[in-house]
């Protein structure tokens, strides 16, 4: 019996340290897909870039880890407000094949780049000490790093929240996913809510891609073979919002968790299935605006 | 009365336009040309060639549901993985008889495609993207959990295909397999010129462009859809399991996001939607993977990923819709 609570415990956790990463890399997506229309295939390449930025910092110029996660942020938000103003803007709204074309093409550009750049090793994840080894949480002990990451989540769903709901930026967005033309009408610039959503969203997924370093190991095809949790976290929990993405990466997270707790040697098998399953009863997502 | 003439001209004119599809053009003789005439220029890479016929195939079935039923897919993987290991594993247990090896693909596929298909076919958009994807990785989980009939990781080893007619026996410089691989294109082709030509064809082409309208008109929108939905998963599978048979090998990745991904690039490259497009982007593709990627396949990422945003950011439509915008141009001067 103890053992049983205790598996459980163990999945529960690690199952959340999964959800919050999958959760701050996949919310930006869910954003810029409802507010844009736009199918970002290439968005989990954010995120890898910012794993690769992050451990680059700090193992090849000793950048403290704070620091180098910041630098990664800044460095990937750049490179993503240039892609937008070049590329992505011209096709929002447009066909969704030229969508998935050209995200899958920077994809694999950034696939071989990163390859170019930093060799196709794994890039080594070393948290700080204060960071590693075990934390005892009274009843029980468990790694410091995933706590850290389950606590930092929190507080950055917490802040994502407020700033949407709370802030004069969170109603212009929130006005342009219900009616994008009525948002223009009363004069929101949606041209240049657009850039900054994306550029927030890109962000927030290098963000996760760094924190999230140990859980989603950094390697050359990260953007590829993670693509599809990170469309199922968006699609389960619905377009354009921010709290069904949150509910799906817990789902999908602890569901994966346990899953392969379970039955390792069916791999995904049955997350696959449970998306097919919740996206035949909500179309939409379990958030999805009708 | 003069009010209905000219509808009844516009009626004749649009039958004539409508039957001219149909008839043969001397163009449409250049691919099966341009096959056979490769066949003797280059005798030393029949195993390209053969690959290349096979994936032709595999790229008409995407284009059917893609370009003409407007149905977009990231996982026609699965139905060319399925054929590839129905034909694969029959060939392994002792059954190598290559064509009612095509059949028993084609059969298998269909069935997924109509299964899957009756499933997913019912929502649109991302979620349908979605759907496909997830239809194609549950099966590749599958096959790597069932590795006491598909190999698993390591592949499908120890199929034995037998002569075809009991006459052609497979050859090691793979002169069989490139002929057998164009005759079954050949007989794919006609069945997808046919389908996309006949009234069924046009009613998914209405179906793309305007569903409400085709509802409005009574037309059975779902069963079409599921119809060409199954059609092309059994060309899919057909094209997986010549795959199978003229390399004897069947490796999972030929059910994985990637292949589902570049069988769009390629049929994006040639153009979709056009029913040729197939013909110039897969060889196109593939030559050029053959000849970059080997060397370094960092490389050949960078410059696919660089050609893709390039067709869509300047060459609307692939190189076919270029070429016949070009046409058009000149023949308006």
């Amino acid at each position: 019996m103890a053992d049983i609570f205790s598996s459980i415990i163990s999945v529960g956790f690690h199952g959340l340290a999964l959800a919050m990463v999958l959760y701050l890399i996949s919310v930006g997506l869910s954003v810029t897909m409802g507010l844009m229309g736009f199918i970002n295939l290439a968005h989990g390449a954010f995120a890898m870039l910012g794993g690769y930025l992050m451990t680059w910092l700090m193992s090849r110029y000793d950048v403290p880890f704070g620091l180098a996660l910041a630098g990664a942020v800044i460095g990937v938000v750049l490179i993503s407000i240039i892609l937008e103003r070049l590329l992505y803007r011209r096709f929002y709204g447009g066909d969704e094949l030229d969508q998935v074309l050209m995200t899958m093409g920077l994809i694999f550009i950034t696939i071989a780049s990163v390859t170019y750049i930093w060799g196709p090793v794994t890039q080594p994840m070393r948290p700080p000490a204060a960071l590693s080894g075990q934390i005892d949480l009274g009843f029980r002990s468990f790694p410091t790093y995933r706590t850290f990451l389950i606590v930092c989540g929190a507080i950055l769903v917490t802040l994502l929240w407020l700033a949407l709901e709370r802030t004069r930026f969170g109603a212009q967005v929130r006005a342009a996913v219900d009616n994008l033309r009525m948002a223009q009408t009363i004069g929101i610039n949606t041209s240049r809510l657009f850039a900054a959503t994306f550029a927030l969203g890109s962000g927030l997924a290098a963000l996760g891609g760094g924190l999230g370093a140990e859980i989603l190991p950094i390697t050359t095809f990260y953007a590829l073979e993670n693509l599809v949790y990170f469309l199922i976290v968006v699609a389960v929990g619905g377009l354009g919002s921010i709290r069904g993405p949150f509910v799906a990466a817990l789902l999908v997270g602890i569901s994966d968790t346990a899953f392969k707790y379970i039955a390792p040697e069916f791999g995904a098998f049955f997350i696959y299935a449970l998306t097919m399953v919740l996206l035949l009863w909500f179309p939409r997502g379990l958030f999805g605006r009708t | 009365m003069s009010h209905l003439t000219p509808s009844a001209d516009r009626r004749a004119a649009d039958i004539a336009a409508f039957s001219r599809r149909h008839r043969f053009h001397w163009f449409e003789a250049l691919p099966w040309l341009i096959a056979v005439a490769a066949y003797f220029a280059f005798p030393n890479y029949l195993a390209l060639g053969s690959q290349i016929l096979a994936i032709i195939l595999f790229a008409l079935s995407v284009d059917l549901v893609l370009g003409y039923a407007g149905i977009v897919t990231l996982g026609h993987a699965a139905f060319f993985g399925v054929g590839a290991y129905t034909a694969g594993i029959l060939a392994a247990n002792g059954w190598g008889e290559p064509i009612s090896g095509l059949l028993a693909a084609a059969i298998a596929a269909a069935c997924i495609g109509l299964a899957s298909g009756w499933i997913i076919l019912r929502t649109t958009g991302l979620t349908l993207l979605m759907q496909t994807l997830v239809v194609a990785a549950m099966l590749y989980e599958l096959a790597n959990k069932a590795y006491r009939f598909t190999g698993g990781a390591d592949g499908l080893q120890g199929m034995s295909v037998w002569p075809i007619f009991g006459m052609f026996r497979f050859d090691m410089f793979g002169n069989t397999a490139y002929f057998y691989c164009l005759i079954v294109l050949f007989i794919g082709w006609l069945v997808v010129r046919n389908t996309v030509n006949s009234s069924f064809g046009r009613s998914l082409t209405g179906i793309r462009e305007n569903v409400g309208r085709m509802h409005a008109i009574g037309a059975p929108v779902a069963q079409r859809r599921l119809i060409v939905y199954a059609l092309s998963a059994a060309l899919a599978g057909v094209a997986g399991a010549l795959t199978a048979q003229t390399a004897q090998f069947v490796g999972l990745n030929v059910l994985n996001l990637e292949r589902s991904g570049t069988i769009l690039v390629m049929l994006i490259i040639g153009g979709i939607g056009q029913l040729y497009g197939a013909f110039i982007g897969v060889p196109l593709y593939m030559i050029a993977q053959d000849r970059f990627a080997e060397a370094d396949p960092t490389y050949w990422y960078f410059w696919i990923g660089l050609a893709m945003v390039f067709i869509v950011v300047f060459l609307r439509g692939g190189i076919f819709g270029v070429v016949e915008r070009l046409l058009a141009r000149s023949r308006k001067r």
